[in-house]
């Protein structure tokens, strides 16, 4: 069966230039993501993963090659707000409460009051946080309003969804509820999830495809379909087919450094 | 307001050392006095001549006091002699011009964010135009502005403005460039335009920012005003009441004149912190 591809990079280069001379952040990336797949992007710091994203979300421009988001450029994606990003904090405005700041997005692109309302208890409810619309952030724990910062990002009509390790500050026990909820808000909306994570379970454990990266030039290093049923409770992590691929992820790592 | 006894002491000892001082700096007249009257005065005679007379170098506290009252309960509101009626001229200068500085002082802020041609060609000069003694401009801006026949109040609320519309300028830019990056970021994953940018994100932001500003400015007015009322010959205000004082030697009088434009600028820097206080309250971000 042959899936509509959401986002497609061919040769994607790109270098910036600093006063140390050029760093090579990204070179030769060749990437296919369908609709409906969760691509985690893993790799340690300076691999170019969190770049790569931003590519995608035309917050970077890239010097060579092309990258195409829904069959146009990111910034034609960005201008029709074909995705949701989440980034490594929260950010939420301290002088909204929660329902303010879901609706931010909304009322930016100029949803009816009435409908705004319909989507931030819609939204609320999905990541788990009714009855917190009238609350401050600074009442909500760190995981809270990360889930609510996924809440906005989901409030309008984005089939993608882009997250730079939102749970990157988060300890294990919170980290790894907020994966369980990741997994199952992905099952009932069918969004595409591009990924950003340097926590290889994580990484595994929500993927349908773990593109491994390695550093200096920042390149895939592996591509890895995951084997694992759409299904996974939390014991999926004991079984061995997944430690099979956490093992495969840790390879590529590895063969990236001793190249690198 | 959860404790008086450090406010108290502070008093307390400004009112030692005034007292004191009194005491040093009025004795050598009071000591000339006995010598032309050919008396000997003793130390409690010569401290209580030096808190009572007329045209002292220092006035003691009670007769500020006694002035003030003098000049304000005393008097009718619309009599000349009434500080309540100099103090209005003074405050209504004040006010004008803060209003005049802080909406100018935003204005360029917005500019010079928004701007990197007016960052780099504004800013220099809003710095350079504070080194400047504002004593030595005062007096030509009411000169040029009453030959284009303006004057009274306007003139000095444009010394007001001058002086006012230099730390909301200096606040503003700083606030208005607090959202970091990534929120920034955020706006354009959006598609957000710059106005929606602006109100939505930048403005909110920089409210921790200006009521600090504000608090400066309105001060910064007030100097301004009275600043303002020096060269146009004594005639009203706070100001005038300074110059004709030392016109006349009156030290009581200036006293008076210096401790109710203090008490003014506390009253209205203290309104702003009221204002500041249910802004950010109302905003959520006090806790």
């Amino acid at each position: 069966m042959n899936k509509e591809v959401i986002i497609e990079t061919k040769g994607l280069d790109l270098t910036f230039e600093t006063n140390d001379g050029p760093v090579h952040a990204l070179k030769d990336i060749n990437l296919t993501i369908e609709k409906g797949d969760f691509v985690s992007f893993i790799g340690p710091s300076g691999c170019g993963k969190t770049t790569l994203l931003r590519v995608m979300a035309d917050l970077e421009q890239p010097t060579g090659g092309t990258c195409t988001v829904n069959g146009v450029s990111p910034h034609e994606a960005r201008m029709k707000r074909a995705y949701g990003y989440v980034f490594q904090a929260a950010g939420l405005y301290p002088w909204r409460t929660i329902g303010g700041n879901i609706k931010l997005p909304l009322e930016i692109m100029g949803y009816s009051k009435a409908e705004q309302e319909e989507r931030v208890s819609k939204v609320l409810e999905l990541v788990e946080l009714s009855g917190f619309e009238k609350k401050f952030p600074w009442q909500l724990s760190g995981g809270m309003q990360q889930r609510a910062s996924i809440a906005r990002a989901l409030a309008f009509d984005a089939d993608i969804l882009l997250m730079d390790e939102p749970f990157g500050a988060l300890d294990e026990i919170v980290r790894d509820h907020l994966n369980e909820q990741l997994l199952a808000l992905w099952a009932r909306t069918h969004k595409t999830i591009g990924f950003v994570t340097h926590s290889i379970p994580e990484a595994v454990y929500l993927s349908t495809k773990i593109v491994v990266m390695s550093p200096r030039p920042g390149r895939i290093a592996d591509v890895i379909e995951s084997t694992l049923p759409k299904e996974r409770p939390l014991e999926i992590r004991d079984t061995p087919e997944f430690i099979e691929i956490a093992h495969r992820v840790r390879d590529g790592l590895h063969e990236g450094h001793s190249h690198g | 307001m959860k404790s008086f006894a450090p406010v108290l002491t502070v008093v307390g000892a400004i009112f030692v050392i005034w007292y004191g001082a009194a005491v040093v700096l009025n004795s050598a007249w009071a000591y000339d006095k006995a010598k032309r009257a050919d008396v000997t005065l003793g130390f409690s005679e010569m401290v209580a001549d030096t808190w009572s007379q007329e045209k002292p170098l220092l006035p003691a506290p009670h007769q500020v006091v006694k002035e003030i009252y003098k000049t304000t309960v005393l008097k009718k509101i619309t009599s000349k002699r009434s500080l309540i009626w100099h103090g209005w001229i003074t405050l209504s200068a004040t006010l004008l011009g803060f209003a005049m500085g802080t909406g100018f002082g935003i204005l360029l802020a917005v500019g010079i964010v928004h701007s990197r041609a007016m960052d780099m060609s504004v800013m220099p000069w809003v710095i350079a135009s504070q080194t400047i003694p504002i004593l030595a401009v005062a007096p030509m801006i009411i000169v040029v502005l009453n030959a284009v026949g303006i004057s009274g109040l306007l003139p000095k609320a444009f010394i007001s403005m001058y002086l006012s519309f230099f730390p909301v300028v200096v606040g503003m830019v700083k606030g208005l460039r607090s959202p970091d990056a990534m929120q920034m970021d955020q706006m354009r994953t959006w598609n957000a335009l710059k106005p929606t940018m602006f109100w939505k994100l930048r403005l909110p932001s920089s409210m921790p920012y200006l009521f600090p500003s504000l608090k400066i400015a309105m001060a910064a007015s007030l100097v301004g005003a009275i600043v303002g009322e020096l060269p146009t010959g004594a005639v009203a205000g706070l100001g005038a009441r300074l110059l004709a004082g030392s016109y006349y030697g009156q030290t009581i009088q200036i006293w008076s004149a210096l401790i109710s434009a203090a008490v003014l600028a506390a009253v209205l820097v203290a309104l702003i912190g009221l204002l500041q206080n249910v802004t950010l309250k109302r905003m959520g971000m006090l806790r």
